[in-house]
């Protein structure tokens, strides 16, 4: 555990020093999106990796928190700082009342059930008036001779080093929480959810609610991401926030990196996220979905030999230096047979 | 016994469909008491134990623990109350290490992690389990799994420990192993209910023996009593060779 807030600390410094070297506007903007990924990916590794409940669906989340804070900044010139906090309670009262129904269904059924309500909720926010439809919402900018204070009050920067500090920060709060929720009771019990959900219920886990926690938790930080992508891109349109892309991104990455694993989600959007800028200007137009195909071959090499990400590869290399010296227990177990 | 019983199961029916698998059983589960349920595959020893902890709603009848009727919880307040059981087909959690199974089973009476840690260590030294505690739940054995299994459920800090089928599958060695185990949480004040196929391993251990035939009760009583009841001899050894050893 002590070894984990380490190996944390040390990498958010990293992340913290890489804007005073890197000029570069792509890069930085690499940076920012790669740390909204990377915190949507620690989102959804609470309800998938720890428990186990498969959610394709995310992008509902990232885009409510999304919406939310637009709309309100929109309509009513409401800080988008009231507005992400809004949008979390939100995203979390949604995620307990679609999922409160659909945490009865087993398995492959939860998944498709969570990407079925992304779907209605992107149809709804196409036809809903109020939020300007498929027209989507362009967030108005502030004068350029705003204050600093202004600036961050209604968050806006034309320049991309305070986004990636932005980023980074929620980032760094959103890894801690995980962290800490995965040494905490509630981390050991949705991993029993996740185990068998009928150990789980022996021993006195009351898995509905635990499950819900979850998501609670999980549809909060997906709309906090979905605020910050929001006020960074200044543009939003349900095709974007609420599309399937979206949602099996933040799937991928995290699978890619080592589901249920704290580390998992910031590996694969470092490897992702860079790629897909990549190709995206390097081909421009005709180069979406490139980034996709070789992930996706990516994803079919990592799941036929290490199901559990690069994490996995990490760790069975470490597991096979030290197992000269810890292997006994191994040895005896396999002797008893 | 003139003691209140802790456990009162009474009048239970449980029906899938049309099948019977359990009709009107009732027992009782004293304090400190080693109660097992024994009887022919299928005779619906693994329903009843699902009716009484919440897993299954049974058809009518009522469980009443301490007073207080049970019978419609769902499982994890039955747990939460005292009663917890362990699964005849194991339940390990797999990607777990032995450890932290068996913490997951502490954290039912604390939040705090040091707390939980170090009761899972008492029960892992007490379940023989120490050694082990860093494997990974998906690298045991049988035996180990089955092991862990006590042990977690130990974890809770039951009054009542329902045991399903914990000795199938072990070896002479390892079956003694856990009827000591079983002995030494009585001493401890634990009543067990216990599901088993062994014989020669569960009438040595136990106070009061159950035997249901078919989904009936047909006998209750001392396990001396027990295994010279004519209805018991019957229902393990056919009609047919209950009537051969009585002309012999």
């Amino acid at each position: 555990m002590v070894k984990n807030k380490k190996a944390i600390i040390i990498l958010i410094a990293i992340m913290a020093i890489l804007p005073i070297f890197i000029k570069s506007k792509v890069v930085l903007n690499a940076i920012v999106l790669l740390l909204i990924f990377a915190t949507l990916g620690e989102a959804w590794n609470i309800i998938t990796g720890f428990a186990g409940q498969t959610s394709f669906g995310h992008a509902a989340y990232f885009g409510i928190g999304a919406y939310t804070s637009a709309v309100l900044y929109f309509h009513y010139e409401i800080s988008p700082l009231i507005g992400m906090v809004l949008g979390a309670i939100i995203a979390a009262i949604i995620g307990v009342v679609t999922s409160y129904p659909t945490f009865r269904l087993k398995g492959h059924y939860f998944a498709i059930a969570t990407l079925a309500i992304a779907e209605v909720i992107k149809q709804l926010f196409i036809s809903w008036r109020y939020v300007e439809g498929a027209t989507g919402i362009s967030i108005p900018i502030l004068p350029r001779s705003a204050t600093f204070m202004e600036r961050i009050i209604y968050l806006q920067f034309n320049e991309k080093v305070p986004w990636v500090y932005i980023s980074l920060f929620l980032f760094a709060v959103v890894v801690f929480i995980c962290d800490y929720l995965e040494n905490s009771k509630m981390g050991y019990y949705l991993k029993a959810i996740r185990e068998s959900h009928e150990a789980a219920e022996s021993i006195g886990i009351n898995t509905t609610n635990y499950k819900l926690y979850a998501m609670i938790v999980s549809s909060a930080i997906s709309a906090l991401a979905g605020s910050i992508y929001a006020q960074y891109i200044l543009y939003i349109d349900p095709f974007m926030m609420f599309s399937l892309e979206v949602s099996m991104k933040i799937v991928l990455l995290t699978v890619l990196g080592g589901i249920g694993n704290i580390f998992g989600p910031i590996i694969g959007a470092a490897i992702f996220i860079p790629l897909s800028e990549f190709t995206r200007m390097k081909l421009g137009g005709s180069g979406t979905g490139i980034d996709l195909m070789i992930y996706g071959a990516l994803i079919v090499l990592i799941s036929v030999f290490q199901p559990k990400g690069i994490i996995g590869i990490v760790e069975s290399i470490r597991n096979r230096s030290t197992k000269k010296k810890g292997g006994e227990g191994e040895v005896e177990a396999l002797t008893r047979n | 016994m003139k003691l209140k019983p802790l456990l009162e199961i009474k009048n239970i029916t449980m029906k899938f469909g049309s099948l019977i698998a359990n009709e009107d059983v009732s027992f009782n589960i004293h304090e400190n008491e080693i109660v097992s349920l024994i009887g022919p595959n299928g005779a619906g020893k693994t329903t009843l134990f699902n009716c009484i902890t919440g897993f299954y709603k049974p058809f009518s009848g009522k469980t009443i623990y301490l007073g207080k009727d049970i019978t419609n919880l769902p499982p994890h307040r039955i747990c939460k109350l005292g009663i917890t059981r362990t699964f005849q087909i194991v339940k390990t959690l797999n990607e777990m290490t032995v450890k932290e199974n068996v913490m997951t089973g502490a954290f039912l009476t604390t939040r705090n992690r040091k707390e939980a840690e170090e009761s899972a260590e008492e029960i892992l030294n007490i379940t023989g389990l120490y050694k082990k505690k860093d494997v990974l739940g998906a690298n045991l054995t049988i035996a180990d799994r089955k092991r862990v299994e006590i042990a977690r459920a130990l974890a809770t800090k039951p009054r009542i420990l329902m045991l399903d089928e914990c000795m199938a599958g072990l070896n002479q060695t390892e079956i003694k192993e856990v009827m000591n185990l079983i002995l030494q949480l009585k001493d401890q004040g634990l009543s067990l209910l216990i599901v088993e196929h062994i014989m020669e391993a569960i009438m040595p251990i136990s106070d009061n023996v159950v035997v249901l035939n078919a989904g009936r009760k047909i006998a209750e009583g001392k396990p001396e009593d027990v295994v010279n009841n004519e209805e018991v001899i019957k229902a393990y050894l056919g009609v047919k060779y209950h009537a051969k050893s009585k002309k012999s």
